[in-house]
């Protein structure tokens, strides 16, 4: 989008997309027994905008489907997403004035539902017992057959998604930790925030640790994560880049959920508990080490769910 | 009661990829026993040991969460439906 007259001072939303803190976890690790030589650090992605890591990749593949006239000629962005993904387009199509349709199972969250809407997305359910593929399968059928009203903007496809963590989470990892991170640990969902920060992170340090983070059942409550061996798995996932996988077990990210609130004050969402659970695995095995872990969002969008409910039956 | 069950993707590996399951049963409870009988070992994945239906696991009567109901012990009438959902669905729908 091109300057606005109205805007002579002050910044716009976008800038803010990215450029995270990375806390240092101070109380957690002696609880965990944690080695005094290894530094637990956390990327704090609700400090994006929208609330969620999912700024980033939205972001940049709405400004190349600017730059490639797939947007801004009308059409409405349309994409399959369990929540945060949409929440950033949607924040988007209203700040530059582009339509914003989403597939979303019917199962939803109501603030997430809410959220969406009061952006002024257009919401279409899928089958809720078809989970966030039969989103995608909704998703592409509605490309397919109205290819005129739509950009399929794919972020389970779509270049720009990694590209988005290549060029900006991974350096900015790079900087926040003086080069110095050993480890870096993320949930796979659409991969991509493990596809780009992975490769930059290689690039700079081929020793660096890239971990993996799955929930353990195909059938589980952990938000914006895939269990891949039974996913429709996103094409941009290359698995080969990936060193060591953790498999996470949902009750056991939502007990961790809980924990960090009260001991570090930080509140947040399912997936960024299963990837400190996973971060605590990896740091117990080692005297020495500096551990980035991705925290997706934060758990503001979940107090109506079970996460925050633990004596709810 | 004849009552019909909705099997989420991620559980019908154990129902042979059926999307749907009729049982006769009068309590959500006893649905959950006879999908078990059915197809054992599907009952562990929504229930914890002492027969609760686990945090993360929603289950529907007609659309509605049985947490706002009366739990694994709501009455099933002929011909309704019983929902299993995953992960963070909250609310209903219908």
């Amino acid at each position: 989008m091109g300057p606005s007259m109205h805007c002579r001072l002050g910044e716009l939303l976008t800038q803010r997309i990215g450029n995270t803190p990375l806390f240092c976890l101070r109380r957690l690790p002696g609880i965990y027994g944690i080695a005094e030589g290894v530094q637990l650090l956390v990327k704090a992605e609700w400090y994006n905008p929208g609330g969620s890591v999912k700024d980033r990749a939205a972001f940049r593949i709405v400004q190349e489907a600017f730059r490639a006239g797939l947007l801004g000629n009308g059409k409405r962005l349309l994409d399959a997403t369990s929540g945060n993904t949409g929440i950033a387009y949607a924040m988007l199509g209203a700040a530059w004035g582009f339509g914003v349709t989403l597939v979303v199972p019917a199962s939803i969250g109501e603030e997430r539902r809410a959220i969406l809407q009061a952006y002024g997305a257009e919401l279409i359910f899928s089958d809720p017992y078809e989970g966030t593929d039969g989103a995608i399968r909704l998703a592409r059928q509605l490309a397919a057959d109205y290819p005129e009203r739509y950009f399929y903007a794919d972020q389970y496809s779509n270049p720009a998604n990694w590209l988005a963590h290549y060029d900006g989470t991974g350096v900015e990892i790079l900087e926040q930790t003086r080069g110095q991170v050993t480890h870096f640990v993320a949930g796979l969902g659409t991969t991509g925030t493990m596809m780009g920060t992975g490769r930059r992170l290689k690039e700079a340090n081929p020793s660096v640790v890239l971990v993996g983070v799955q929930p353990d059942d195909p059938f589980h409550g952990l938000e914006g994560l895939k269990h891949l061996p039974t996913a429709l798995v996103p094409a941009i996932y290359d698995p080969s880049l990936i060193d060591r996988m953790e498999l996470v077990d949902t009750e056991e990210a939502y007990q961790l959920a809980r924990e960090l609130a009260w001991t570090e004050g930080l509140l947040v969402g399912p997936s960024a508990a299963a990837a400190l659970v996973a971060a605590l695995r990896v740091a117990r095995d080692l005297e020495y080490g500096v551990i980035v872990a991705i925290l997706p969002d934060s758990g503001l969008k979940y107090l109506s769910t079970p996460l925050w409910h633990p004596d709810r039956s | 009661m004849a009552v019909t069950i909705l099997i989420p993707a991620p559980l019908r590996r154990f129902t042979g990829e059926r999307a749907s399951v009729e049982v006769e049963a009068s309590t959500v409870a006893e649905a959950l026993a006879k999908l078990d009988q059915l197809y054992p070992g599907i009952r562990e994945r929504i229930c914890e040991p002492d027969g609760r239906i686990r945090r993360f696991v929603s289950v529907f009567v007609n659309g509605k969460d049985v947490r706002s109901l009366q739990g694994v012990e709501t009455p099933l009438q002929d011909g309704d439906e019983v929902g299993i959902i995953p992960a963070m669905a909250g609310g209903q729908w219908s």
